[in-house]
Parts: structure tokens; C-alpha cells; sequence
């Protein structure tokens, strides 16, 4: 028996695939909280996101429109949910989701549903498509980027960069593109996928880092956990890591937070190259897929954000363990057709 | 020239930067060597004590070990002078 307050916490991000959302790993987190208990609710946007299955994890599943139907279907969806599961928090995942949330943080909050996202500003300025004046504003190496929004446009990359280059999609997906025809096959791919505009970006040589942290919003760092990816899918997603303890990744951290009064979970995705010079190629505005490692080093970064969220104070953490990995795995959960069938045709689990 | 003095070293030979997440592993012999530097020891008190040891010739240490700390420094665990 325990004494502790139970919260009900909704959270997207269930398509734990090959290449991953963080809910799973979040919701793991929350269940290991110290000072809350949660009833988890699961948000989904596919019926096969395996997080929707884990019924150990995931105490009620509803399926979700996705962002691109407009702000009012997610909030009359959020309004049916709410009024049976009586939400404290909502945990959106996804990049994608982060506009729709963010312009509701405000009405949901009056409905007593809390949120810790960044602020639109932060939320724009970090945008691949603006990194070159991120970079420049707050004086942080970034590879130089260019937004192309259409097919004509890209043959003036030629004379601005030098081979390979990277072909990223405004959300998801980056290629590495060794000639103008890789460009044009990379462009067409990804922005069938994700549309426009397609960000072509300077290849940096080197090693890949990241770091997942948490901001409170005025400028402190509440949590910040770097680590070294050791074992990269060929979607370039981390699927083993080790904790580290460069100082300079730290630095650049606390400089990333004070600088822009970051509010909310984040992921920084920085390269090392040979000169031992870090560039920061991508700042994800949420908590990455591997957030479980910042658990398993002792810094439980869902929890946290949950009490900011709800309007609480919050120690930051001042220490972590290095030297900790994490091996993600697949495992094959056998699941009742019954199960599959009302997701599909309820909408709910 | 100094190892850093986070770097760590199991017995076994699994050595382990922590500022890079890096790790590699050595032989019995790089084991007490890395042990050495990590206490401290000139260069002079290590080739005594391995030349004692192991029954070599003051070049073939030498050359051995300024290899083995040629990669080590290539591998960012010695101190920059």
C-alpha cells in the first residue's frame, strides 16, 4: 500500500517501432515515480502502436486525430477523453503534435489539464529551417542549413555546399546525399512524406552525442543527461548508448537553457568532429525515445516535468551515473484479434 | 605526460574514457601500465619496473612505449601538455 497522490497522465508517442516514439519509455518512467502514482492513458494515432498493447504500461488507450485535422478536432477529442478519464497531465510526444498542443495549452489548462511545452516562440526559433540563426544568435556551432521549398530550388545547393549534404524532412527523416541526383531522389522521398519545406544541410564528419534535459522555463537546468550513441539503425536511431560525462556537452546545455529559457523536455543532437568542436544539428522540443537511460542514471526527467506542469517546485538534479548503457530490443507481444478490432472500429482500448 | 584521471581500467583490460563514452581494451601489460600512470609514475620508474619484470631491453621498451602511448594520446586518454 502506498500513500501516494494518483494522477491520471495521457501520452502519445506509443509507436514504439524501429524508429521509436518516447511514450513508452515515458510512461515506464512515470510508473517508477517517487511521488505520484499514474493511471496512464494512452493517446494513439495508428492501431498498431505496440504501447496501445502493453497493458502492463498502458491502462486505457484512445485512438486520436491526427494534427493536421485542425485545432478544434483535437480539443472536441481531448474534451470526450477528459470528461471520462479526468486528466491531470497530458504528455504530447510528438514534434508534429507540439503546434496543435501548444496553442492549446492555455484552454486545457482552464479545463485542469497541465501541460510544461515550450512557448511558440521556442518552439519556431529552434526549428531546423531557422537553426543557422539560432546558431548565430546564441553563439552555438551549427551546420549550415538551407529550406528549400520546392524541386527547382535545389540546384543552387551545388554552388552553396560541398558533397555529401544532408536531406532533411521538416519533422522526421534526414538522408545523406552524395550528388544532385541523390538530392532530388532524397527530396522527393521525404517530402512526399512530411511536405515542405525540405532542409538541406552541411555534412559533419564525426561522432554522434546527444543530450535529453529538462528546462523550467526561467533559465535553469532541472535535469540534463549526456550520452554517446554506440549502436545507430540504419534510420539513424540510437538503439544502444552509454551515459557520459563530457563537461562541454554540459556547458553547452546550461548556455542552450539560460539563453532561451527553455520550457519543457528536450533532446539536443550534437556531432563531434575530428577537431574535437561540437555542432548542434537538431534541437527536438521533447523528450527523446531513449529518456529511460536519464532514469536508469537517476534522473527521472518525466516525473519532473509532470510537478513543473503542475505547478511545483523542483530541485534540479545534480548528478547522474556515467558509464550506464541502454540496449533497446524488440519483443513480439501476441495480442487477441478481439483487442485489435476495437481500437480499429471503437476507437478505444 | 599525464593519463586523465577519470579514464578507467578493469582489470580484465576493459578500459573506459567517461568524457566519450569510448571504450577499448588492453593487455595485461597495458593494464599495469595504465595502472602506473594512473599513480603517477615517470616514465623512467615505469621502463624499470616493466624492464625488471619482463626481462626487456631498454629500446624494445622504448618503442613499445611510445607506440602504446602514441594511441593513447591519438584516442584522447593522456593530457594534453
Amino acid at each position: 500500500m502506498t500513500n501516494k497522490r494518483k494522477l491520471t497522465i495521457a501520452v502519445s508517442g506509443l509507436n514504439a517501432v524501429d524508429s521509436p516514439g518516447p511514450g513508452v519509455a515515458v510512461i515506464r518512467a512515470l510508473r517508477e515515480a517517487e511521488s505520484f502514482d499514474v493511471r496512464i492513458i494512452g493517446i494513439s494515432y495508428e492501431s498498431l502502436e505496440p504501447g496501445i498493447f502493453m497493458h502492463n504500461l498502458v491502462d486505457k488507450t484512445y485512438q486520436f486525430p491526427y494534427p493536421s485535422a485542425g485545432v478544434e478536432a483535437v480539443l472536441e477529442r481531448i474534451e470526450y477523453i477528459h470528461s471520462i478519464e479526468k486528466l491531470d497531465v497530458f504528455i504530447p510526444n510528438f514534434d508534429s503534435e507540439l503546434y496543435t498542443f501548444i496553442r492549446l495549452e492555455d484552454t486545457l489548462k482552464e479545463m485542469g489539464i497541465h501541460m510544461f511545452l515550450p512557448t511558440m516562440e521556442q518552439f519556431e526559433e529552434r526549428h531546423k529551417v531557422n537553426l543557422n540563426e539560432f546558431g548565430e544568435k546564441y553563439g552555438i556551432n551549427v551546420p549550415k542549413s538551407k529550406a528549400i521549398h520546392d524541386l527547382g530550388a535545389i540546384y543552387s545547393i551545388s554552388s552553396e555546399f560541398t558533397y555529401p549534404v544532408l536531406v532533411k524532412g521538416k519533422y522526421y527523416d534526414a538522408a545523406v546525399a552524395y550528388n544532385m541526383e541523390q538530392v532530388k531522389t532524397h527530396f522527393n522521398k521525404i517530402s512526399a512524406k512530411w511536405g515542405y519545406p525540405i532542409i538541406i544541410q552541411e555534412f559533419v564528419h564525426g561522432t554522434e552525442f546527444n543530450i535529453t534535459g529538462l528546462g523550467d522555463g526561467l533559465g535553469n537546468t532541472i535535469a540534463a543527461v549526456p550520452m554517446r550513441k554506440q549502436y545507430i539503425t540504419d534510420k539513424g536511431k540510437a538503439w544502444g548508448g552509454i551515459s557520459i560525462s563530457d563537461k562541454r556537452m554540459l556547458e553547452l546545455t546550461d548556455k542552450f537553457l539560460s539563453q532561451t529559457k527553455w520550457r519543457g523536455g528536450f533532446e539536443l543532437e550534437l556531432m563531434k568532429n575530428k577537431e574535437n568542436e561540437f555542432y548542434l544539428l537538431e534541437i527536438n522540443p521533447r523528450m527523446p525515445a531513449w529518456i529511460y537511460l536519464a532514469v536508469g542514471v537517476g534522473q527521472n526527467i518525466p516525473e519532473a516535468l509532470v510537478k513543473l506542469a503542475l505547478g511545483e517546485k523542483v530541485e534540479p538534479f545534480t548528478s547522474y551515473k556515467v558509464g550506464k548503457m541502454f540496449v533497446r530490443y524488440a519483443w513480439d507481444m501476441i495480442v487477441d484479434m478481439e483487442e485489435f478490432q476495437t481500437i480499429s472500429t471503437r476507437g478505444e482500448l | 605526460m599525464k593519463i586523465k584521471p577519470n579514464i578507467a581500467v578493469s582489470d580484465s583490460g576493459f578500459v573506459f574514457n567517461p568524457d566519450t563514452g569510448e571504450s577499448f581494451t588492453v593487455n595485461p601489460i597495458g593494464v599495469e601500465i595504465i595502472n602506473l600512470l594512473k599513480e603517477n609514475k615517470e616514465t623512467s620508474e615505469i621502463s624499470n619496473q616493466v624492464r625488471v619484470k619482463y626481462t626487456v631491453d631498454q629500446p624494445t621498451f622504448e618503442k613499445d612505449f611510445d607506440d602504446f602511448i602514441g594511441l593513447m594520446r591519438n584516442y584522447s586518454l593522456i593530457e594534453n601538455d
